[in-house]
């Protein structure tokens, strides 16, 4: 085995090596879509986010416009405060509703932006006023519960 | 007199596996303080990153392939049932980019590379050629140890990070190829829930990490081999076993040190 030969496949394996990498980087992994750009935070309180993470995306209209950065309790109102890093490009009106919704039945939850008729827009440090919290399973099934339970028993006294 | 027979052979046991751990720390400590020739005469790492990774492409390519082509099976075969067929990707990128990945492929080159090293210094010690290196002057350690740690340590995270991505390629090749999985939610949940820091960074750090430990392993134990046929056969054994063990340790507390709080 030459020197040269050698050199030559060392070359090429960590070539091999770091393509596989940038593969995992790029194709397998988030990094191509975390947009590194110029961002602006913005805060929404909600009486309940059920299962939202730090990381979760912020949609509107069904595209990705920023990523949620911090969520915290906040001890006086008894409610939880998610920071949003929204991309910079996109601007939305004061009076814009944010959801917390759930990606099909079982999948992640994200929050949804649906953009009001305001004219003023968010800047950085604004608070979303308009907001509404996680739709709860159980609590949708027991009211559901609930309500045939009351039907069943005011329909029986009628016959 | 039996009880303290025994006992002295406990005290002798122990004294001799602490010696040792500290011949091992120091001999650790040996190898960055002569690594200066294995970088300034680049040709002997580049050498033994020749025959510990390039020669080692092989069998971590087509392992991989081969993992991720049965965590395709078998994943698709558990989701099926519960109707999320789609997480194959997520199931199949995750498993091997935080486990599987560096954790196999140092398992095999532990046992392609590792003992492939030992047996060589050992060997060279049993012929002597290590004593005729210091009678001309020349540190084996700086010469032969040190390459060889280097080139195992450069190789492991590039071969770690070849096996996931073949893995990866597999799982593809039967998920989406053979059974049927969506194209695009394949990837497109895969690249939703991998994070570069948290996942591919982290593996590639334990990646690295194991790469330290074999190569460490391998060139201590060769050095540290008894200079007879019979030694150099029972260093080689010592560092697959040991390395197999420390790499699954290690791969626990690593492990718990960076999923544990998330």
């Amino acid at each position: 085995m030459t020197r040269t030969s050698i050199d030559l496949w060392v070359g090429f394996f960590v070539a091999l090596g770091l393509a596989a990498l940038l593969f995992m980087a790029l194709k397998v992994g988030n990094l191509a879509s975390a947009n590194s750009g110029e961002t602006y935070v913005i805060e929404a309180k909600f009486d309940n986010i059920g299962g939202l993470k730090v990381r979760a995306p912020v949609k509107s209209a069904g595209v990705v416009v920023g990523r949620v950065s911090e969520i915290r309790f906040d001890p006086e109102m008894y409610q939880a405060v998610v920071k949003m890093q929204l991309d910079a490009r996109y601007h939305f009106p004061r009076d814009t509703f944010a959801t917390i919704n759930t990606s099909g039945l079982l999948g992640e939850q994200y929050i949804g932006f649906e953009a009001g008729g305001d004219t003023d827009m968010l800047v950085a440090g604004d608070v979303v006023k308009k907001t509404q919290s996680a739709v709860v399973l159980e609590k949708l099934i027991s009211q559901f519960m609930f309500n045939k339970a009351s039907e069943d028993t005011s329909s029986s006294k009628t016959q | 007199m039996k009880i303290l027979q025994t006992l002295q052979g406990l005290g002798n046991l122990v004294t001799r596996r602490i010696f040792r751990l500290g011949f091992a720390a120091r001999f650790f400590v040996a190898i960055f303080l002569q690594s200066g020739t294995a970088f300034r005469r680049i040709n002997l790492t580049l050498r033994e990153i020749y025959f510990s990774g390039v020669l080692s492409l092989i069998i971590i390519l087509v392992s991989g392939l081969f993992v991720g082509m049965v965590l395709g099976l078998q994943g698709y075969d558990t989701l099926q049932r519960y109707g999320s067929t789609e997480a194959l990707g997520v199931l199949v990128a995750l498993s091997l980019v935080r486990e599987l990945g560096p954790v196999v492929a140092a398992l095999l080159f532990a046992s392609r590379a590792g003992s492939a090293i030992t047996a060589e210094i050992g060997l060279m010690k049993a012929t002597e050629q290590l004593s005729a290196m210091e009678m001309m002057a020349v540190n084996p350690i700086a010469r032969v140890v040190a390459p060889r740690f280097w080139g195992g340590v450069v190789s492991m995270p590039l071969l770690a990070a070849l096996f996931s991505a073949m893995g990866v390629l597999g799982g593809y090749l039967v998920g989406v190829q053979l059974i049927g999985v969506d194209e695009g939610s394949f990837w497109a949940q895969m690249q939703a829930s991998v994070d570069f820091q948290k996942d591919i960074l982290n593996g590639v750090i334990k990646s690295f990490v194991f790469g330290i430990i074999i190569s460490w392993v391998a060139v201590f134990e060769g050095f540290d081999a008894d200079p007879t046929a019979e030694g150099v056969s029972r260093a080689t054994t010592r560092t697959v076993v040991t390395s197999s063990l420390a790499i699954l340790a290690a791969d626990f507390i690593l492990t718990a040190f960076m999923f544990a709080g998330a």
